[in-house]
Formats: C-alpha cells, structure tokens, sequence
C-alpha cells in the first residue's frame, strides 16, 4: 500500500452540514468502557431514569454484580426544591464510598437534567474533595446528551482529570485515549521497540498510574474524538503530534512515523521494529480485502471515527465511500485523515436521520455503518450493515488488530452470500 | 435523589414508546434530547423489529435551549406529519423536556393537523415505564373510542399487549385461539397491532379481556365506565387460572366454557413419576406483580414447589401482590432496589429464582439455577419459536421453562449419594447445561453464608457433616441449627444435635 498522499484528498471538501434528528448516543454511553479502563474509578451520573436506563440498555446486560458506575436519580423532590440537592447527592456520595472502598476517583457526571436545572457538579467536586481527599479524588464532567455525542463523553471526561495532573519538566511522550489493555500493551511495545520513552497512557490504569503533564511533554492521540483534551494539554503547556489514527496498517505506520520523527528515530530502527508487523497486518487485511474491494460504502454518523475507518476502508480494503457522515468533523484533528481519503464521498456533519435515509436509499450501498436503531431496519430493507458501536467495543488499533478491523466490514457481506445459498426452494 | 445500579423500569417515555411501536399508522414525537434516541435500539435489537419504532426525537441541544425549542417541537411534529402520514399522533415529553415546559400538547395542537393529536402526561420523576404505557394508552382509548352498538356476534378486544412486552405476541395468539374455541372473535387487540382507526371500533366489543393490568387496566376500566364494556380480571396463565378465564368468559356471555384440551400436557407432565423430585423444592419469585402471582399458583398447586418469597417491582400493582404473598404465608417484597432483591434471594435461599433477566444474573452469582417469568425483556425472551405463557400452550411451555434449569432426578440423587465425588459434587451443577463445573471453593465463596452467632460453636465433625448438606439449603440449615441449639443452651454444636435440630424441624 503506498504512503504517497491521493491525487485529490478531502481536505478542502466542502462538508454538508444537518440540523434535525440525530440518532446517536449521549455522552454518558463512554462510562460503558472508561469504568472498565479505570479499575479504581467510580462513575456516578446526576440525572435521571432515562440515564440509568440508557447505561442499562448500552451495556447490554449486566455482567457486574455492583458496576463501578450508577446514577443518582433526580426525583420530584430534588426538583420542587424541596430537598436540597447538594446535600441529597454529598449523602450518596457518602454512602457510595462508604460501601466501596476500592474507588480512587469519583467522576460526577453531568446529564441533560441536571444540566437544565443547573446543578452546579464543579463545585459540588470541589467540596466533596474537600470532604474525602486525599483517599478520594473527586472530578466532574457532563456526558449530557444537548452538550455531547457519544465519545464526546471520553473526550469530557479526560479533559476534566487534564487541569489536575501533576506538573512536569521531563520530557515524555503521552498517549491519550482509553484503549482496550491488549492494545495498549502492543502500542507500548512497538514504542519501546523504536526506543521512545518514557511512554504515559492517558487514561491510566489506576490512579496512582497518572501521567504527568508539561512543557517538555509530547502527547499524540490514540483516538480521533478528543479535541477537547487536547486542547486541555496544550494549555498545560504539551505539543502534539499531528498524524492519522493507528487504523489499519498504513494508519499505524503514519501515526508510529509521526512519533519517530518527534523524537528522532533512526529510518534503520523504525524499520527493523515495523517491518515484521507491517506485513502481518497487510496480509491479514488482505485476507478481508477480498471480499470489500470495490463495494460502495456509506456510514451513518456515531463515533467520530468515520473518517478514519472511510480512509482504511478505501485505502487498504479498496471500499469506496459514498457518504461519510461524522457527529462532529473537528478540522484541525482530522486533517492528515482528510488529506489522504481519496475525494469522491460526500462528508456531512450533524444529522437529520430522515434525510440521510433518503439519500442512503437512493445510493443503495453495497455496506451500511450505522447505530443499532437503524441497522435491523435497514437490513430487513435489504441493506448489508456493520453496527458501529462494535467499533467502540473491540480491540481494533495497531497492527495487529488491522485484520480484525477489516473482517468487522466483510463479515456482514460474507453472511449475507452464506445464508444466500440457504432456503432455497 | 436515590443511587441506581440497575432499574427494573424504563423512564414512562419508554412506555409510551412501546404502546406506539406496537400500533401501526400511529407516530409519537417526544420532546427530547439528543441520546434519548437509545431507546429506539431496545426495539430494533431486543425484538428484532424490522423497522424503526414510529417515533420522532426533536433532539434538541443546549444552544437551543436559550433559544426556541418550541419552535423545533413545531417543526418536529409538521415533519412527522408529512412524512409518515399517521392517523393520530401522539405527543410528550422525556425527563429532560418536562424540565422546560414547552407544552408539547398546547404546542401541537395549534398546528391544527387533520388528525387528533393526543398529548401525554408522563411524569418522569415520579413514575415509571408501565405508568407510561398504560397512561399512553389510556390517552388514546379516551380520545378515540365512543359507545356503539355491539356486534352482532359475540366479540371482546383484547387490551395490553406491547411492543417489547414479555411474550406479547404468542400470548395474543394463544387467547385468540382459546376463545375461537368458545365461539368468541376478537374485536380488536390493543394496542399490538392495532391501528388508531381500530381504537375507534373498540366500543362494538361485547367485552374485554385484560391480559396485562400493568399495561392495559387505565383503558380497561375507562372503556367500562364509556362504553359499559366488563373486563376480565382472570390472567390466564397456569391451568387453573385458564380454566377461571375461561369460566369468567363463560359468566360474561353465557357461552359454555368447555374447550378441546388435548393439546395441555402439563397435569401429567407435574403427576408422572419423573417429576417426584420436583415437590417442594423451594422457589423465590419477582418481576411484574401480573406474572408473580400467577406464577405463584402454577409453582404451589401445579408443579407442587413450595414458595419462600415473592415479590415485584411496581408499585402499582403491590396490593394484589400482597394479598397473593399472604395467601402463600410468605413476606411480600416491593421494591425497585435491585441489591434488595438479591439480599432477599440470599437470605431466602432458594433452589430456584423465577425472577426477570435481572434475578437471572443474581442468581448466576449466588449459584442458583434461574428461569425467567417476566419483563424487563432480554433478546433470549424473543424466541424464534411459539413461546406463550398465556392458556394451556402457556402452561406447557412453563413447566419445560422453569423445570430445565433444575438438576434432574437421578441426578440429584447421584449427588446426594456421592457428595464428596469428584465429578458430582454438589458444586459442579447439572450436567445437561453444558457449563464447566466450577471449583468447589469458588462455588462456596458464592453461597450466602450465615455467620455463626458466636453463642454456638460448631465441633469439627458437625461442620463437616453441614458441608454435605446441599448448598442451596446449607445457609438454612445451620441457621436452623444454631436457633435450635441456642434455644438448648448447647454451646457447641455436634453431628448429633445438627440431627436432632433437622428431625426437629422436619415437616
């Protein structure tokens, strides 16, 4: 696969932009894998039964006895004044940690209601803080859904802990973004591998893993829905590293390359510690390529990673995109991205879900990307889809996942040619 | 405000959502943020609807709401209209959207459609999903159905079936079918698959059958006082409680209530010999109050199990649920707090949970085998085959469901025999569910212990010999013990009085 950068990119593609229904998550839905990433976290959402019931629902079943996240259900009283809200949530606080002694850090979580009704969370961390450090520390986010979409709450939530980290002059090279753990150590052991150290994951494991942050500090992201973070980090002083997302074998070599050249890697090296893995994810994409190649592609908006898996698909699987459609297109983040998707889909912003169905049933693609709102009803309509959320939930960076990346896009396809051949009359 | 893990309800929108999913030529537009749009996913995904719930979101956001959201409700709803051309349109709002007091109901109307736009009261911080459903259907009836005359035929609708509802669609089918038998055609069954048109037709109906009181008794009872239509009160599930249907039908219309019941199997299924093992075996039972009690009769007068609690999560329904408990001498349970369920579960200590999807995980936690009996629904309560639980199909279908997560006859002896077996002990499970059997000290750390009371000591060889006790039953039977020693003043516990405290507990 070549690195040359396409003819004609998508830099300068003009995006169409929609305003109407949006059939995307809230931003609450990033607990689902940030209480699992940190193992001493706590989430706790100020909100609703439509919160409790979104986490429920999201999470599929419930695999945990007593979740590292809950909600703290607003009820009448909250709201007529009748009960002091402050003092209502400090006793849940209270009796939450009281109950699990196990949690590091406690994340507020803000959510439409208690967004609408104002509910002051900064400062009720600020003084919870006070009340349980340093055992305890105390953040606050909102994950509403009229502030944020889906992995914006990722992004949220790692903005918030940024202002907090301890202050360094070392310099370090910081990878920001939760990653499943096996991802993670292969992303640590391919920069080990090129020499760059020392290494910090943002989020850590565990609270006392926290990176620290400074001017000496270079940080790169693992995942393309974090401009808030980083533009956190960069007031804390830290330089990022521009580069594409580690998807796919050409995404990881770029997004490796781009810390090879910040911290002066030798060609020799980036090539004896690529080299092998390199051509173990393109054969492993080739295997699924087969099956992608020249099938037309549309993807609904929901991650934020749309524009990075329409550059894998097209670039390495031979997909082409007919629409790429993002919750959020953050220019100056998805610029490497933009420059090497070969022009030709449609880009578009926002959502209203009724128009966009129109033009997907038009187009017809031979694979849809979508929520899991739409993708029944889209293939009893005799469409192929991926739901994306799978995308969120498997191990798909670096190398050694590219096939699985890939085989997530064929798989639908290579079902639909096998129950093809069954039921026949 | 109060912490919730796990809910046993949606919010009411979610009920509304399921009244309109289940109507055809109906659509909702709900007042809400972006994100609520989740809930179309327990639709297409948990039922495998083929299409997307008829439901419109104004997904407003927070640079709207210093704006005019009001004006995006219009919007929402002229769209809607234009688009998806319904009979009637439904209109509320999410939690979020009661917040800010749009007037969704006020707001449509003055769009003067040409259709009847029927506003929802849901209160979102005070009730719960089946509040919801049953108030948005009630809506409906109350703007739609007007007295008429009856049919010419013997008719009755049916009321409270949904989407997403705990085997909605098989047990529609199954009445269906059982009153075809008694010369009674359905009118029409609401709201699944129902029309508004046909909600307009629901006052023809000689009567009405209320399968579900959490979902269709507000319609029920309007539809008695509007169109003096009597309703069922008999839930058809379990044999007897079938024939007690069949016989309130019988009362209502004078029809005879004798039907062909070739097709029942489960009387002799529960008095064949291979079901021995079954009698008393102790079960603790929760979900909707509709479906505990009923499933309370089946396990005490039909499969012979005893029962050692019951609860459900509605309020709504708590007295009729209360009064069952009593009939069954056991302490009733009304909460929504699932931690409280599993601390009952635990202390009760069962050797079967008939609970929802929730009691299933408690129950894969405290070892105890679980069948599911009622909604909140899973994938797995979607099965591919006819699965009723309603008439006597229904009460086929639940004695095979409750009686296959049990360890079977011969096995339970074996296991009995050979207590200290390596391949049979007590922790290694039944041997027909295909699970790895665990390690006897992981199993145990599972088991709701009962600390020793500190005024009994237990000996050596009794703490042994109450290890080979079954440990479904090994938390009672040292509590049992150490009350019966106590009482004694025996301070420390032998083989011989864990003996004589299960002869002297023995009915």
């Amino acid at each position: 696969m070549s690195l040359d950068l396409p003819a004609l990119g998508c830099a300068t593609t003009p995006v169409l932009k929609e305003r109407g229904q949006r059939e995307v998550f809230c931003g609450l839905t990033g607990i689902i894998w940030l209480h699992r990433k940190m193992q001493d976290a706590f989430f706790l959402v100020v909100g609703s039964r439509t919160c409790a019931h979104l986490l429920q629902s999201a999470a599929g079943v419930m695999i945990f006895a007593e979740p590292r996240f809950g909600t703290a259900i607003l009820e009448e009283k909250d709201l007529a004044g009748l009960a002091d809200a402050n003092t209502e949530l400090d006793r849940e606080v209270g009796r939450l940690l009281a109950r699990r002694p196990d949690i590091r850090q406690l994340f507020l979580v803000g959510s439409c209601p208690s967004e609408v009704i104002k509910l002051d969370l900064a400062r009720a961390a600020e003084r919870l803080n006070g009340a349980h450090a340093p055992h305890v520390r105390v953040y606050n986010y909102s994950g509403s859904g009229i502030e944020t979409t889906f992995t914006q709450g990722e992004d949220a939530c790692l903005a918030a802990m940024v202002p907090s980290l301890p202050a360094t002059d070392v310099a370090e090279l910081l990878v920001v973004g939760a990653l499943p753990d096996v991802v993670e150590d292969q992303c640590l052991a391919l920069l080990a591998a090129l020499g760059v150290g020392p290494v910090r994951m943002l989020p850590a494991r565990r609270s006392h893993e926290m990176p620290a942050v400074g001017r000496n500090t270079r940080y790169i992201l693992a995942q393309p829905f974090l401009g808030d973070t980083a533009a956190a980090l960069d007031r804390r002083g830290a330089r990022r590293i521009a580069a594409p997302f580690p998807f796919g074998e050409e995404g990881t070599t770029l997004w490796l390359q781009a810390v090879a050249d910040a911290f002066g890697v030798m060609p020799a090296r980036f090539d004896a510690a690529t080299a092998a893995p390199r051509a173990r994810a393109r054969k492993a994409v080739a295997a699924h390529a087969a099956t992608l190649s020249g099938r037309s592609l549309f993807l609904f908006p929901d991650s934020q990673l749309e524009i990075p898996l329409a550059r894998f698909l097209a670039r390495e699987c031979g997909m082409r995109p007919l629409e790429g459609g993002t919750p959020l297109l953050h220019r100056a983040l998805r610029a490497p991205e933009l420059a090497l998707l070969p022009q030709g889909p449609v880009l578009s912003e926002g959502q209203d879900v009724d128009r966009q169905l129109d033009r997907h049933a038009a187009l017809s693609p031979d694979l849809t990307v979508c929520g899991l709102g739409l993708a029944n009803p889209l293939e009893a309509a005799g469409h192929a889809t991926k739901w994306a959320i799978e995308l969120v939930f498997t191990p798909v960076h670096f190398y050694e996942q590219a096939g699985d990346l890939a085989g997530l896009f064929s798989r639908p396809l290579r079902r639909r040619a096998l129950l093809a051949q069954g039921g026949a009359a | 405000m109060k912490l919730t893990l796990w809910t046993y309800e949606g919010p009411p929108h979610v009920g509304a959502m399921r009244v309109a999913t289940a109507m055809k030529g109906l659509h909702l537009v709900l007042h809400a943020p972006q994100g609520d749009t989740y809930a179309d996913l327990l639709f297409t995904m948990i039922e495998r609807r083929d299409h997307r719930p008829p439901v419109t979101f104004t997904t407003f956001q927070a640079s709207d709401l210093g704006a005019d959201t009001a004006t995006l409700l219009k919007s929402a709803v002229a769209a809607a209209h234009d688009r998806f051309r319904p009979q009637a349109l439904l209109v509320g709002a999410s939690c979020t959207a009661e917040l800010i007091q749009d007037d969704p109901g006020g707001l449509a109307r003055a769009l003067n459609l040409d259709v009847p736009v029927v506003p929802l009261e849901l209160p979102s911080y005070a009730r719960k999903e089946n509040f919801g459903a049953d108030e948005t259907f009630h809506a409906l009836v109350r703007a739609l159905a007007v007295p008429m005359p009856r049919t010419e035929a013997i008719t009755c609708n049916l009321l409270g079936a949904t989407a997403l509802g705990f085997r909605h669609r098989d047990d529609v089918a199954e009445i269906t079918r059982l009153l075809a038998q008694m010369g009674v055609a359905v009118n029409v069954c609401a709201p699944l698959g129902a029309t508004p048109d046909d909600l307009r037709r629901l006052g023809q109906a000689h009567f009405n059958v209320l399968l579900y009181p959490e979902t269709g008794e507000g319609a029920a009872r309007y539809l008695e006082r509007a169109c003096g239509q009597p309703y069922t009160r008999t839930v058809p599930i379990g044999v007897g409680a079938t024939r007690d249907f069949l016989a309130e039908v019988a009362r209502i219309t004078g029809l005879s209530a004798a039907v062909d019941e070739t097709g029942l199997r489960q009387p002799w299924w529960s008095a064949s010999v291979d079901s021995t093992y079954l009698t008393g075996k102790r079960v603790f039972l929760f979900g909707d109050a509709t479906h505990v009690i009923a499933a309370a009769r089946i396990a005490a007068q039909e499969i012979g199990f005893e029962v050692v609690g019951m609860g459900c999560y509605n309020r709504e329904q708590a007295r009729a649920l209360r009064t069952a408990a009593q009939a069954h001498g056991v302490e009733p349970l009304v909460t929504d707090d699932y931690l409280e369920v599993e601390a009952a579960i635990a202390a009760a200590a069962p050797e079967l949970i008939l609970g929802t999807q929730m009691e299933r995980h408690i129950g894969k936690r405290l070892g105890i085998p679980c069948a599911v009996i009622s909604a909140p629904v899973h994938v797995q309560d979607f099965p591919a085959r006819y699965s009723p639980q309603m008439g006597f199909e229904g009460a086929n279908v639940i004695f095979d469901t409750w009686v296959h997560p049990l360890v079977m006859g011969l096995e339970e002896h074996l296991l009995t025999m050979f207590r200290e077996d390596f391949e049979f002990h007590d922790a290694a499970g039944p041997s027909h569910h295909g699970a790895k059997a665990v390690a006897r000290e992981e199993t145990e750390a599972a088991i709701p212990v009962v600390q020793p009371s500190g005024e009994v000591r237990w000996l050596p060889d009794a703490e042994r010999e109450l290890k080979k006790i079954p440990f479904f039953v090994r938390a009672k039977a040292r509590r049992n013990t150490e009350t019966f020693a106590a009482a004694r003043g025996v301070a420390a516990i032998s083989v011989e009085t864990l003996y004589e405290a299960k002869a002297h507990y023995a009915r």
